[in-house]
């Protein structure tokens, strides 16, 4: 009985959400006087892998199969099935981001195991059974959810574990097959478009949000946000009717309908905090507002605020942000 | 083409969530409820492919009676016919083998729903519905075109997106920018009234999970703000204070 944590590789690196996820596992398999087991999706590289070490993993399952590169339900589904039953794994442990969602949905019905999604803490056990707290209701509460049986998968929201960093210690990376078929390929993507984030930070991952509304009146003023976001190695992200006119992409869209975020650092400038906005964001740690409204709803769900024009405050912010490094 | 689509009922995005004084569930006292909006994608989209290509649209829901009047609002939005199983949607998994019950006994080609519901936040079933029926799943679609019997779709993935081709029958799970959501129309309201609502009992097991309790975040400390002028003390503080940056 062991506990496997799905950690999820991008050109190469562990993504930020895994290295969280594997410091949960790891958490997880000490409670239960285990060990825990990674097994690596996407494209790694074994020096990397190794490092899960410094997060408390002890080994790691890495199929070194190419077109595991890009992510395959089917494929991904049957590897991380395949590690479970070889590790006779009791609890698994995924990111509660699309890949996460997508798989553990899937293996929880292959593997006959509860799930819980968007978890935030480490569970309370208590004999065989889990108590786990999640957020729900687009992030205005939380619930305590039980999982019984003897299978349990969580999937661990983003930022919302801190990553455990053991410097010099590291994993073992064992090669491992699934023994992958073309059909297990089937619905593999036939193409795959990156679009530019700003700065390089994928806005999921981002651990800092610098967010721009309707009060910047226009894209061609988003340099502002740029800026600061750039200065303080944050994603940008923006409000519902600036990718609706096109100001921005849709992806950098947060929200009820778009993406949700929990940073530790969310900087709001010229949004005005509606409902449907806080629900993709009020789970951040810190959020910072900026508008010249002091009326903005906005300003009730925040920890910091300005009171002031987005055009004169933000060049302040960034120059600031700049001096002191 | 045979579309089912999967619509679950939960209260309007700007409720005040609270909860019963045992903080075991939800106080719907005083609650709107509509259709998650995430689910109207996959309505509105299926309605469109339906237009386009021909086929029917069924609505399925699982819930207790209250749940009709945005059954029939689904209906007024142009589903053909609805079918409610008969029960409290416990949990993902039990909502989930409902699903696939209906889906494989009415020999559907494409099941939809939205990405995930508004008041659980799972973003499960799509997967164990493919699951349970051994079909693909596409989640979260952000595109999907049908050319016969086979769909490409736009799947999102962190930083980018990969476009997929299935053939149906599969499952996807659906989020903007899919298409425009569409609201009823009067003739619509009118001829919903007339069409077909079955309701059937649940089957398969109970749930895996349980709601133990409830909680609401605690209350935030209150704004700290800081005078325009000196923007950049908001700087320090987020360094010094709030160890953010
Ligand atoms: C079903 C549904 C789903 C939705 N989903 C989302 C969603 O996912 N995400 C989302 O964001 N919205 C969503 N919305 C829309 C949401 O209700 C708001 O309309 C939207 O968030 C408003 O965006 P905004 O704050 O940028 O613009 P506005 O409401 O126009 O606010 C602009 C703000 O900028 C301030 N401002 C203007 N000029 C300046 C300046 N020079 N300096 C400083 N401040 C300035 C103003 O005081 C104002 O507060 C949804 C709505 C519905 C009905």
């Amino acid at each position: 009985m062991s506990v496997l944590i799905v950690v999820e590789c991008d050109g190469g690196e562990v993504k930020k959400s895994s290295l969280e996820v594997a410091s949960y596992g790891s958490q997880v398999a000490q409670l239960l006087g285990t060990t825990a087991t990674a097994v690596a999706v996407g494209e790694a590289t074994e020096a990397n892998l190794a490092k899960l070490g410094e997060q408390g993993v002890a080994k790691v399952l890495y199929d070194k199969e190419p077109r595991l590169k890009d992510f395959v339900n089917g494929a991904y589904t049957k590897l991380i099935a395949t590690a479970a039953q070889q590790e006779d794994a009791k609890v698994i442990v995924l990111a509660n981001s699309n890949i996460g969602a997508a798989v553990g949905s899937r293996l929880s019905v292959r593997l006959q195991a509860s799930l819980a999604t968007n978890v935030v803490e480490l569970p309370k056990t208590e004999g065989g059974s889990f108590t786990v707290k999640r957020g729900a209701f687009s992030g205005k509460a939380f619930a305590d959810v039980k999982l019984d049986g003897e299978r349990k998968i969580i999937a661990v929201k983003k930022n919302s574990i801190e990553a455990l960093h053991e410097a010099g210690k590291t994993a073992e990376v064992v090669s491992f097959s699934a023994q992958l078929t073309d059909a297990d390929f089937a619905d593999a993507p036939k193409q795959v478009v990156m679009q530019d984030q700003a700065g390089g930070i994928l806005l999921p991952e981002a651990d800092k949000v610098v967010s721009g509304g309707r009060g910047m009146k226009g894209p061609e003023n988003w340099n502002l946000i740029e800026d600061l976001a750039q200065a303080l190695g944050a994603a940008t992200a923006c409000s519902k009717p600036v990718s609706d006119v096109d100001w921005r992409p849709h992806h950098e869209h947060v929200g009820q309908t778009g993406i949700t975020v929990s940073p530790n650092l969310y900087i709001a400038c010229g949004i005005s905090g509606a409902i449907q906005h806080l629900a993709g964001v009020n789970s951040s740690k810190v959020i910072v507002v900026i508008n010249k409204d002091p009326e903005a709803p906005f300003f009730k769900a925040a920890d910091y605020g300005i009171v002031g024009d987005v055009f004169d405050v933000l060049p302040k912010l960034t120059q600031a942000v700049k001096e002191l490094s | 083409m045979k579309f089912l689509v999967c619509i679950s009922n939960v209260p309007d995005t700007t409720t005040k969530i609270t909860f019963t004084p045992d903080n075991k569930e939800f106080n719907k006292a005083g609650v709107q409820f509509v259709i998650n909006p995430w689910d109207e994608y996959a309505l509105t989209r299926a309605i469109e492919l339906k237009e386009a290509q021909g086929g029917t649209v069924t609505v399925l829901n699982v819930g207790e009676a209250d749940t009709e009047p945005n059954i029939r609002k689904a209906l007024a939005i142009g589903a053909d016919d609805a079918i409610r199983v008969n029960a409290f949607p416990k949990d993902a998994f039990f909502v989930a083998q409902q699903i696939a019950a209906i889906a494989k006994e009415g020999s559907y080609d494409v099941i939809l729903m939205g990405k995930e519901s508004i008041d659980y936040n799972g973003f499960q079933v799509h997967g164990m519905v493919g699951e349970l029926l051994g079909i693909p799943t596409v989640a979260p679609a952000m595109k999907l075109d049908m050319s016969g019997n086979t769909a490409t779709l736009e799947r999102e993935i962190e930083g980018g997106k990969e476009i997929v081709e299935v053939n149906a029958p599969f499952v996807a799970s659906c989020q903007q920018p899919m298409c425009e959501p569409r609201i009823p129309n009067m003739r619509g309201i009118m001829t919903a009234r007339t069409k077909p609502l079955k309701v059937v009992e649940p089957t398969g097991e109970g749930a895996r999970t349980e709601v133990a309790s409830y909680a609401l975040p605690p209350a935030k400390q209150g704004v700290k703000l800081i005078p325009a002028e000196n923007a950049g003390e908001l700087i320090k503080l987020l360094r010094n204070e709030a160890k953010v940056i």
